[in-house]
């Protein structure tokens, strides 16, 4: 399995070498690119704006942002593409893409690539085979899809309120006893609602090393049963007894805002901060993460195989990974999300950039963050988000 | 003369038939074709009932099928009465022109803006608890009540009310003014029915045949609706519109099958419900009969006509406390519960036009400004066409027109975008009035059609006897006089366009952004402030529209008293 990896990352390299970068940038010039995000957050919006006036001024290449609700609608819009055989102008040219929507398009052959190891800036990257930055979910990335932004599973609160936060998700029982109405989660058709039971299912796996294989009925069965247990216990002491669940984490963290419910969920660190700033949160909201540590992941950019402006679309994959552009987007006041740079690897005057960045109270620091548990393979998330949708939706 | 009506007609007809019903079959049958197992793109084709058998076994399924059913004919039940109790009290009591006033800002308030300023509104944090908080309630928090997003969809019909019912009382309304009310009042009343019972009796079922088209589009509506669905209905699970874009939008693509197979059956649920709806209509009619028939003069009806219309007072109360919510939010910076204001105020969101609503609102404007120009000059030339051939529509014509708002949205757009995209013809600003001019163009005939066959065809006589050929007649006459509800469709077909969400995303593969896509998109996330500001332009634009239409008469024909009054 590893050689095979190894294998396919070499190839990754192999194909766009560098030389070729600079027909990249000719034909990239003058291209519009589409860049399909999720358009609930309003500071990541304009982080794509400004790298949009970026790229324009240094590569002239434009990016418009469309804004999607969900993921999932920029893969339907590629699939929709494919059936009307249309294989070459594409209306898609950059997704913001992550685990399953990933794997599903990777499998499917939706994907341009291998073009990631071969960007310029790759060479920031630990593209090592178990690096963050090599795989997506358990899924070997090789090469269809470049990093972009750190992602950790932290729990958001108001400290003002909330006294002594759960020290781990099983604590989350406790607390919704002594608190009832007070804890939700996400709905679990929502990625982040996937999260919270994938981040208890970790924590409680007899053998949590199960997790990193595809899933089979039996391991599913005897890994999941202390989460079923546990969320059984948990589900009539939530919010609305658990029978309903905000729509997604903004939702979640709008209801944290108005007291409704004690904790946010976000794969953001710094959303705390961010949403301080805003106006969104109160001053004393903050973050925390479980005791053992929370599931990590990246952020990545892909290109479909159809994409009308492919050439601005790795322009612009490239100058994410740009020292600059990271340090930007790891600015409290801009984005905040952490820098997805192997810091081994910047020069002293390149890590000056990130050490000058302002901090603010909300903002925990990397070590409060503890270590960063890996996500279980997609497939997990799939029979997981199926077995929840038997159990409980009726 | 009659050949060249014939022509007109035929005209207009094929451009109907060709653009409009043609995409909806071609787009219905793709969803079919993906419904028993058909799907190249994902690997599907062979022809199977596997899907059905997955749809029916996809977890909350039968739960979903039921909160459409129940809220759908329930929020369409409910709202016919209340239009009906309301206008029994009200007619003779309020100019209908005034009504037609009082009842803009409602059929101009996108249903999105609306769901949102009503869920703040409603729920246990939402402002009638920030209002009454701490001091009457003794809530410090806000408490676990199920306000919104209930599992009954209690909410969700609540606002697919504060939408229908003002719609329904204008149906009404005009069409009050094709019946003789006052002689049917004093006749019923000198054979000594009480005038409440003389509604019911002998008025209300000869208004009924007249709104039933509308009352058609609103059940089909509500039972498909999904912004309001996804804001104020149940979400574990959702009704089965919302649950088909989950399904659509998960990311195991062996899902769209199923989804196909709902979408097809979303279809087949309004036509079966309109079904069940006619015959209860028969059922109704026959009972009705020999109940009339009986001639009992004894109950009074109108302590039901005060009760209705005390609802909908309260349903008006909460749409108008809903819009005026989003106002208050979209200058606010910190508002968080139990205050009943916000603690700090800002301008920021309305200072930055360049972060998005700027060009959104450009967008908005051109899509609708076209859509509108076309639907009205389409309906003008269908109008025309019928005048000269001196013929009233045939029931299939009526068929065709209003078609795109009896099949639902998601029944068939997926299905149109694989087949626009075959053609080449899809992400661009043309695709997108065009899906829009689907939606508009019926609401335009809705709102013209009447008006146009209540002119006065002497006039046309008279014009005609001076030599005047059909087209002067047609332009230097008739349009001329139905400026009034010329404007007031126009602005009526505006209002469409600008609430349109589905079409607008799927035709301009995302990358036209409209106020309305953005504001749902938005919705998503969590600012309500933005969300606020989107609205309050959403509902900004279409408002300004209506007063363009009240004054451009009273501008152009300022020195004319005869032109001014409303028809």
């Amino acid at each position: 399995m590893r050689s095979l990896m190894i294998a396919a990352l070499g190839l990754g390299l192999a194909t766009p070498a560098l030389a070729d970068w600079q027909s990249t940038l000719d034909a990239a010039r003058g291209q519009t690119v589409y860049w399909n995000a999720w358009g609930g957050d309003a500071r990541t919006n304009a982080f794509i704006a400004w790298v949009g006036t970026q790229t324009e001024a240094q590569y002239g290449v434009k990016v418009e942002q469309v804004k999607l609700t969900s993921t999932a609608d920029a893969v339907t819009r590629v699939i929709a593409e494919k059936a009307a055989g249309q294989d070459s102008g594409g209306a898609v040219d950059l997704i913001w893409i992550n685990g399953p929507n990933f794997l599903s398009m990777k499998e499917q052959g939706l994907l341009h690539g291998p073009f990631a190891s071969g960007l310029p800036n790759a060479k920031y990257l630990d593209l090592s085979a178990n690096a963050a930055a090599s795989v997506d979910f358990t899924v070997p990335v090789e090469g269809y899809e470049s990093a972009w932004r750190l992602a950790r599973f932290v729990f958001t609160y108001d400290s003002a309120v909330v006294m002594e936060p759960p020290k781990d998700m099983a604590g989350f029982l406790a607390y919704a006893q002594a608190n009832p109405g007070r804890v939700t989660h996400p709905d679990v058709s929502d990625f982040m609602g996937a999260t919270f039971l994938k981040q208890a299912l970790i924590e409680m796996a007899p053998d949590a090393a199960v997790l990193q294989e595809p899933v089979t009925d039996a391991t599913f069965v005897a890994t999941t049963a202390p989460l079923w247990d546990w969320y059984d216990s948990l589900r009539p002491l939530m919010w609305r007894q658990g029978e309903t669940f905000p729509e997604n984490q903004s939702v979640q963290q709008q209801m944290l805002n108005d007291g409704e419910v004690d904790f946010g969920v976000s794969f953001d660190p710094a959303s705390a901060a961010g949403a301080i700033a805003e106006g969104l949160l109160p001053d004393t909201a903050r973050v925390f993460v479980p005791q053992g540590g929370s599931i990590g992941n990246i952020s990545f950019v892909a290109i479909p195989y159809n994409a009308a402006n492919r050439e601005g679309a790795e322009v612009v994959a490239n100058f994410l990974l740009a020292p600059a552009t990271q340090a930007h987007q790891q600015n409290i006041e801009v984005l905040g999300s952490f820098s997805v740079l192997d810091a081994a690897r910047l020069t002293v005057e390149e890590a000056a950039l990130f050490a000058a960045l302002p901090s603010s109270p909300a903002l925990p620091k990397l070590q409060d963050l503890g270590p960063t548990l890996l996500e279980p393979h997609a497939s997990w998330m799939t029979k997981l988000v199926e077995a929840w949708g038997q159990r409980y939706t009726k | 003369m009659r050949h060249e009506g014939r022509a007109l007609r035929g005209g207009v007809a094929l451009v109907l038939v060709a653009g409009f019903v043609l995409p909806i079959v071609a787009g219905l049958g793709q969803t079919a074709r993906a419904a028993f197992g058909i799907m190249p793109a994902i690997g599907a084709t062979d022809w199977s009932l596997d899907p059905w058998r997955q749809l029916l076994a996809l977890p909350g399924f039968g739960t979903s099928l039921r909160l459409s059913l129940v809220t759908g004919i329930g929020s369409t039940l409910l709202a016919l009465a209340l239009a009906a109790g309301f206008c029994a009290l009200m007619h003779g009591r309020m100019r209908h022109a005034a009504m037609g006033r009082l009842l803009t800002p409602f059929l101009a308030a996108p249903h999105a803006a609306l769901a949102i300023g009503l869920a703040f509104l409603l729920a246990p944090s939402g402002w009638i608890a920030r209002i009454l908080s701490p001091w009457a309630t003794g809530w410090d928090r806000p408490p676990d009540l199920a306000t919104v997003n209930d599992g009954w969809g209690m909410a969700l019909m609540v606002g697919l009310l504060i939408k229908e019912v003002p719609f329904l009382l204008l149906v009404i309304g005009s069409a009050l003014g094709q019946l003789p009310v006052r002689q049917h009042l004093a006749a019923g009343r000198a054979l000594g029915y009480g005038a409440g019972v003389v509604w019911v009796k002998v008025i209300f079922p000869q208004v009924y045949p007249l709104i039933r088209l509308p009352v058609f589009i609103v059940l089909a509506f509500a039972l498909s609706v999904v912004d309001m669905a996804i804001v104020l209905g149940p979400s574990n699970p959702p009704t089965l519109a919302v649950a088909i874009i989950r399904w659509f939008s998960a990311p195991d693509t062996a899902l769209f099958l199923p989804a196909s197979a709902a979408a097809f059956l979303q279809a087949l649920l309004v036509v079966a419900a309109i079904g069940a709806w006619m015959g209860a209509e028969w059922i109704v009619k026959t009972l009705g009969l020999w109940w009339v028939r009986r001639g009992g003069r004894g109950h009074s009806a109108e302590p039901g006509h005060w009760a209705a219309s005390s609802v909908v007072v309260v349903l008006m109360g909460l749409g108008v406390l809903a819009l005026a919510s989003l106002v208050v939010w979209s200058f606010a910076w910190r508002w968080s519960y139990p205050q009943a204001l916000p603690q700090s105020w800002s301008l920021k969101g309305w200072m930055a036009p360049q972060s998005g609503w700027g060009r959104a609102m450009q967008a908005t404007l051109v899509i609708g400004v076209s859509a509108t120009v076309l639907s009205v000059l389409l309906a003008v030339a269908w109008l025309e066409g019928e005048d000269r051939a001196r013929r009233g529509r045939a029931a299939w014509a009526q068929a065709l027109i209003y078609m795109p708002l009896l099949v639902p949205q998601v029944g068939f757009l997926y299905g149109l975008n694989v087949l626009f995209l075959q053609m080449g013809i899809s992400g661009g600003m043309g695709a997108v009035i065009w899906a829009q001019m689907l939606f508009v163009f019926p609401y335009v005939m809705i709102a013209l059609s009447d008006p146009w066959r209540a002119l006065d065809p002497q006039h046309m006589r008279a014009a005609a006897a001076l030599g005047a050929s059909p087209w002067r007649r047609l332009v230097a006459v008739k349009l001329p006089m139905l400026v009034r509800p010329l404007a007031t469709a126009a602005a009526i077909g505006f209002a469409v366009s600008v609430a349109q969400y589905l079409p607008t995303l799927f035709m301009g593969a995302g990358r036209i952004a409209t106020l309305t896509t953005e504001a749902v998109t938005l919705a998503s996330g969590s600012d309500r402030r933005i969300v606020g500001i989107y609205a309050v332009l959403q509902a900004g634009l279409p408002f300004l529209a209506y007063g363009l239409a009240l004054a451009l008469p009273a501008v152009l024909y300022r020195n004319r008293r005869g032109m001014r009054g409303g028809i």
